[in-house]
């Protein structure tokens, strides 16, 4: 198997020992076969464990796999008849982001998702899934065409961050991400916005106003990378593991602070090891979600999704007034 | 003999070196070259013209050699745009919480209020300019280096809310290194709830002036700073999503001096005016004014 993390070690040095075991029978004409099956048991039960207790900087590194599936794989799997839609009309079209339009359980939706790519020369096209702001910008375009024409949003947020270079910042990266922060709270149609790999910093957000955000088990979502962190608070981006525990950056703490609604469930060993099933939770939770917000007119899923983020933050109270103190 | 020549080499004669090139005293060069009573003359940090701090005030903290504008704490930024004695503060008392026991977090709270006077990174109320009524925000970089934590999204969001209500125009003067680390997703989300807040007060036709000031960056560049319906800077204001650094790295190139300058963005279409501090109030005043009657009234 390729593609193991450091942390996976004691599964592939059972998995060898298995099979080892196997060849072993095999060449030697001796049945194996209830050592195997329990060797398997206990494989199976040291995977569940291990999964179960990963840190938050080794959730990091499933976010991050490079075999985990990306927005096309899941719209692949989860939708039906989609017909990918291209460019923002103004400059180009970023393939960082992918949208369209596509069925849902038979239902016609926009979806629209950032795309890593799936070897370098594909990265390299696509930013690394890092949108420039005419990826924002058709992101935006598809979610207004969406709400003309009365069809729910469903967004797949993966990205490591809006791309940081001169040619975004000379085409407005601020203003393109800023624009969607506001203009997807005035949305009049259901929108479900789905954390499936990393959810990094404004330009993850950029993508996540949604009625409802969910999150794969292993996805991370916050404010800055953790190698980003790492570099600011200690000078060392090699720090980001240690960067990742502080920030709370898992599905779990998100659910805590209310940022997210849900944790849809991956399957044992990360998305990457099924992708099927992977899909299949995921679209379990947005046919769901999305009845429960079908009963909604547009101004109540406007209050709705304005009632979400109006509540997060925290702050306490001290009595005279900052004003009154210096003067 | 060879073995005379090579020890007599050592000893030629010598200087000690904390001598070598000073003249007089030593330690008297070591001096610093502003000996001066603490604040009683400050020093462009862009130019190094050295000038009264009086004089330098009544300048507005415009370097008179290079027209460098100077990075202002909230506080004097409202005593010199608001009428005297109008400004009534909002949610003074909003501190912040160390809500994810961030490591460090507490004590670096407690250092920045010691160091700015200031509670929080912004500082919001009412007040007038010349007898126009305005709700402001005023950021300022001197507090955690201006960063958007909850207590800076939830004060915005509350100065944009009355701003909606009362139906007052709104200005917020930006300036900020980003996200707060230490308040990490909690940070990220006030960029959505700020534009939220805006997006009801765009479709109630309020009208908001974002005054971008010397750096704003990050989730303030990308969030409330840049969805005024007129967006001001000041000279030389650097402001951008991701800083220079960041952006040399990814590139693997030098960028030019004038990159993300308030001049850079203007040509960039990303500003609608570069307004030189002196002229600033005057500016704000005649776009006020200008919103006060609605066409077609």
């Amino acid at each position: 198997m390729a593609g193991e993390l450091p942390f996976e070690k004691p599964l592939v040095e059972m998995r060898q020992k298995i099979n080892e075991l196997k060849q072993f029978g095999q060449d030697k004409g001796i049945d194996f076969t209830d050592e195997i099956s329990r060797l398997e048991e206990r494989y199976a039960e040291l995977e569940h464990e291990i999964y179960s207790n990963i840190s938050p900087s080794q959730k990091m590194h499933v976010a991050r796999h490079q075999q985990r599936p990306t927005s096309l794989d899941l719209i692949q799997l989860i939708f039906t008849d989609f017909i990918e839609l291209h460019g923002d009309r103004l400059f180009g079209d970023d393939l960082a982001v992918v949208g369209g339009l596509a069925k849902l359980d038979g239902k016609p939706v926009t979806v629209i998702g950032q795309q890593r790519g799936k070897d370098t020369k594909d990265n390299i096209a696509r930013f690394f899934g890092s949108a420039h702001p005419e990826g924002f910008r058709k992101a935006l375009r598809l979610m207004q065409q969406a709400d003309k024409f009365k069809r729910p949003i469903i967004t797949f947020v993966d990205t490591k961050g809006a791309y940081p270079g001169n040619t975004a910042e000379e085409r407005g990266q601020s203003e393109a991400i800023a624009r969607n922060l506001r203009d997807m709270a005035a949305l009049g149609v259901p929108v479900i916005c789905v954390i499936i790999g990393e959810g990094g910093s404004g330009g993850a957000l950029a993508l996540a106003v949604g009625n409802r955000v969910l999150m794969l088990e292993h996805a991370i979502y916050s404010a800055i990378s953790p190698n980003g962190a790492a570099s600011i608070l200690w000078k060392d981006a090699s720090k980001a593991d240690q960067a990742a525990e502080a920030m709370k950056i898992t599905a779990k703490d998100l659910l805590g602070f209310e940022v997210i609604e849900e944790i849809v469930p991956e399957p044992v060993g990360g998305a990457h090891k099924n992708y099927e099933w992977t899909a299949s939770a995921i679209k379990e939770a947005l046919i769901r979600h999305l009845e429960e917000l079908s009963g909604m007119d547009s101004e109540a899923l406007k209050e709705d999704r304005y009632r979400k983020f109006r509540k997060i933050g925290k702050f306490a109270f001290e009595q005279s007034s900052a004003a009154t103190a210096i003067e | 003999m060879f073995k005379d020549l090579f020890q007599k080499k050592r000893k030629y004669a010598t200087i000690p070196s904390d001598r070598v090139g000073r003249g007089g005293e030593p330690g008297e060069s070591e001096r610093p070259r502003r000996e001066v009573p603490e604040g009683l003359m400050n020093k462009c940090p862009k130019c190094g013209t050295i000038q009264y701090s009086k004089e330098l005030e009544k300048n507005l903290k415009v370097c008179p050699s290079c027209g460098y504008h100077m990075r202002l704490n909230a506080m004097e930024r409202i005593h010199m745009l608001l009428d005297e004695g109008s400004f009534q503060e909002f949610d003074g008392g909003m501190v912040s919480v160390d809500e994810l026991e961030f490591p460090g977090y507490a004590t670096k709270l407690e250092q920045q209020r010691m160091k700015s006077d200031l509670r929080e990174a912004v500082v919001t109320g009412q007040g007038t300019i010349d007898e126009l009524p305005v709700v402001v925000a005023v950021m300022s970089f001197d507090f955690f280096s201006g960063s958007m934590g909850s207590v800076v999204g939830e004060k915005i969001t509350r100065a944009v809310e009355v701003a909606t209500e009362k139906e007052l125009p709104l200005i917020i003067f930006s300036t900020s290194g980003g996200a707060r680390m230490q308040e990490s997703i909690l940070s990220l989300m006030q960029m959505a709830k700020t534009s939220a807040a805006l997006a009801r007060f765009n479709e109630k036709g309020g009208l908001y002036i974002s005054v971008i000031t010397d750096p704003t960056f990050g989730g303030v560049s990308a969030s409330f700073a840049m969805l005024g319906d007129i967006i001001i800077a000041e000279p030389g204001a650097l402001f951008g999503f991701a800083g220079r650094i960041v952006i040399e790295q990814t590139i693997r190139q030098k960028l030019p001096d004038d990159f993300q300058t308030a001049e850079f963005n203007m040509a960039h279409g990303q500003l609608d005016l570069v307004v030189h501090r002196k002229e600033l109030r005057s500016m704000l005043y005649k776009l006020l004014e200008m919103h006060s009657v609605k066409g077609g009234d």
